[in-house]
């Protein structure tokens, strides 16, 4: 039986990383208090241990899940990495502990407290790049599509592939603040790479027109007598506003400032096939 | 007059229409081209009133010959007139998609000079937007009753979805307010796209690459609290387009006067909001749920119940068929429990094959406790429906402000056989016509 232990795991924050962490788990037959990333300040309680990312351990943690518990969950293992759940990382090393012991039916243990917390948050994940494939507005100077968002959770890897459907035969730029990386295309060929400072160029002519056009288009577009803001807000919360092109001032690109932003490493922090 | 203008006279005169989904076809861009669309639909803002903007919503005329009583764009009423060339509509849909504005195009048009012409110059439109600029986004189509079948064919084989508006539920109401429309000229050609659907779905089937005829399916929409139609009749309607028509959705509007007129209720008229929301309630409730129309409303039920859901007004109508025991019932049978939805019920029939419910869990897959706890068994607890009085319930199922309402109309001094026999609230009463 293995007991929650007076350790704390640090790794470098790849997917990778946290396998090894599940490698290490086992080996030592316990279940760490945390897992945090080698950037994060040190703890009181807690002694650190750092787990060096080695490929061939990771290698042998990630060829058993499916073996183990499938490919639907190896999948769901990889989407919740994505989330902006906190302490994600030992919620993930619980569920996989979950299905190493159950099998498949790990992802039917609807009611189990991990497992539950990670469900909502992949929900979360799933209904935040849902929204901005909708919210998302490109600007278009010299051909190029730009455009920028910050999300809670690391959406840009699920956008990938519908924009890269949507847009075949464009070049596109999509710039996440929050998590400082980029989704950037070119005919068939995506990439997510990490982009700290980047600025949207300036609007020529033509996208003015069409700025404004859209903003005529969404203002004659409501009914007045059914006014509602509040279901408004509801469908389409506040905080996708600022990069929208109908809540802009006039002629101008969307308002945006911007507080305090987390800065992450992109490529650490995507899966392996996606960096 | 320049595109700024046309645009804004053209989505002025189209933002009554109720349908902006573009729900209902998979699809991507082939080499060379732009676009897709996804089975789910994507919003891609919402208007002030709420409302999902999908598509571009636009008319390509307002100009119209006929003179529907109810309608913006008849021909009596004095408004500026215009239309826009099918090349500019074109252009203008391509670049607010590339900026991902829309998930494609929504197209109607008043009925200009005559069905066929107008259609011929939707046709164009789409025909650009496909043939030339490779575009494989949604196109809503509208088609125009009275056109040449063979217009319809070629606008339905451009289109991803197309929708003939019914407007007005009764034939009796059609002859009053659109003299020009009658039962037969809309169901028509509705039952023509049914059976081309149909035929191209078979075709599909014999050779992979069969062209297809509007793969979202046929909507419609209809006009609430314009004629005195009960929402028995309503109902009853939508459930027979389903099965008869096959139609994918059926669209509810709230009339708002937009005319004064002596067989219309009058301009101040508030719109019956409360109405067609709970005709999408159960509407959602035939086609999700496994609910009858007959079921939900009957001959001398031919109101809603304003204060409660539909499927709660069932629910305590219907205590023979309550507690619904989580751990065992059927799916069919969770459905009909208030607070269980499509996906918590899917939640229930998983978690429960690794672990017996206890009501501490239902809260976990999504179970809205609050009105579910009256109508089920859970863990061996009993539900509260034996011990609570069917008021009881109701009072606990309100919202605080319809609780109010509810009082003010002298509904909890009334006995609990009146639950669905409720007066309409008085601040909401709509002016039903005369005879």
């Amino acid at each position: 039986m293995q007991v929650r232990s007076e350790v704390t795991y640090r790794y470098d924050g790849s997917f990778e990383g946290l396998l090894c962490c599940v490698f290490e788990s086992y080996d030592k037959k316990e279940i760490p208090a945390d897992i945090l990333l080698d950037a994060a300040p040190a703890g009181l309680l807690f002694r650190d241990r750092t787990i060096v990312t080695e490929s061939d351990k990771a290698q042998r943690v990630l060829a058993s899940i499916p073996q183990k518990m499938g490919r639907d969950a190896l999948f769901f293992i990889r989407q919740a990495f994505l989330t902006c759940l906190p302490q994600k990382e030992v919620q993930l090393l619980r569920f996989m502990r979950l299905g190493y012991q159950h099998g498949p039916a790990v992802l039917q243990m609807l009611t189990d407290e991990t497992v539950s917390r990670l469900m909502k948050a992949v929900r979360h994940l799933e209904r935040e790049s849902h929204l901005l494939k909708g919210f998302i507005r490109f600007s278009i100077t010299d051909n190029v599509l730009t455009a920028q968002i910050e999300a809670k959770n690391i959406v840009l890897p699920l956008l990938a592939e519908h924009f890269c459907q949507r847009f075949p035969e464009e070049r596109f730029l999509i710039h996440d603040r929050s998590h400082g990386m980029a989704l950037i295309y070119q005919p068939y060929r995506p990439m997510i790479i990490a982009v700290d400072e980047w600025e949207m160029p300036q609007a020529d002519e033509t996208e003015l027109a069409y700025r404004k056009l859209w903003r005529l288009f969404y203002d004659s577009i409501e009914i007045k007598a059914r006014h509602n803001p509040r279901c408004r807000m509801t469908q389409m919360p506040k905080r996708y506003w600022k990069y929208m092109t109908e809540f802009a001032a006039e002629n101008s690109a969307p308002q945006r400032e911007i507080g305090e932003r987390k800065k992450m490493n992109a490529q650490r922090l995507l899966p392996p096939s996606q960096a | 007059m320049d595109v700024f203008d046309k645009l804004k006279i053209l989505t002025d005169a189209a933002k009554y229409d109720v349908a902006c989904t573009s729900s209902g076809v998979d699809k991507r861009a082939g080499a060379g081209g732009i676009g897709s669309a996804a089975a789910s639909g994507i919003c891609h803002s919402f208007s002030a009133d709420g409302r999902c903007i999908s598509l571009l919503k636009v008319l390509l005329s307002n100009a119209c010959i006929y003179d529907c009583q109810y309608c913006v764009n008849r021909s009596s009423n004095e408004t500026q007139r215009t239309a826009f060339t099918p090349r500019e509509l074109a252009e203008l849909t391509m670049n607010f998609y590339r900026r991902n504005y829309i998930e494609g195009l929504f197209l109607s048009s008043g009925v200009l000079k005559n069905p066929d012409y107008t259609c011929e110059q939707m046709i164009e439109t789409l025909r650009i937007l496909r043939e030339e600029y490779r575009f494989h986004g949604y196109i809503h189509a509208k088609a125009i009753p009275g056109a040449d079948h063979r217009l319809t064919e070629r606008l339905g084989m451009l289109a991803d979805r197309m929708s003939i508006n019914i407007e007005l539920p009764s034939q009796r109401s059609l002859q009053l307010l659109a003299p020009d429309k009658s039962k037969q000229s809309i169901l028509a050609p509705m039952g023509y796209i049914k059976q081309r659907i149909q035929e191209a779905t078979r075709d599909i089937v014999k050779y992979r690459h069969a062209p297809k005829f509007v793969p979202a399916g046929q909507s419609t929409q209809m006009i609430i609290g314009a004629t005195p139609d009960t929402d028995f009749q309503i109902l009853n309607l939508t459930e027979s387009l389903y099965q008869k028509y096959k139609l994918k959705r059926v669209f509810f509007s709230a009339y708002l006067p937009v005319a004064e007129n002596a067989l219309l209720p009058s301009l101040d008229t508030q719109p019956p909001l409360w109405r067609e929301h709970r005709l999408y309630q159960a509407d959602w409730l035939l086609r999700f749920y496994g609910f009858a129309a007959n079921e939900l409303l009957d001959g001398e039920h031919q109101s809603f119940n304003p204060f409660v859901d539909p499927k709660c007004n069932w629910a305590l109508n219907h205590r023979e068929f309550f507690p619904v025991d989580v751990n065992r019932a059927e799916y069919e049978a969770l459905l009909r429990v208030p607070g269980i939805g499509v996906m918590s019920a899917k939640r229930i029939i998983a978690a429960r094959r690794m672990a017996t419910l206890q009501e501490a869990d239902l809260k976990k897959l999504g179970v809205v406790l609050k009105r579910a706890q009256h109508f089920i068994l859970c863990g061996g607890r009993s539900a509260s429906l034996i011990k609570c009085s069917q008021q009881t319930v109701l009072r606990s199922l309100l919202s605080q402000k319809t609780l109010a309402l509810y009082r003010a109309q002298g509904g909890l001094a009334a006995g609990a056989e009146q639950l669905s026999l409720f007066e309409l609230p008085a601040a909401q009463a709509i002016t039903l016509l005369e005879g």
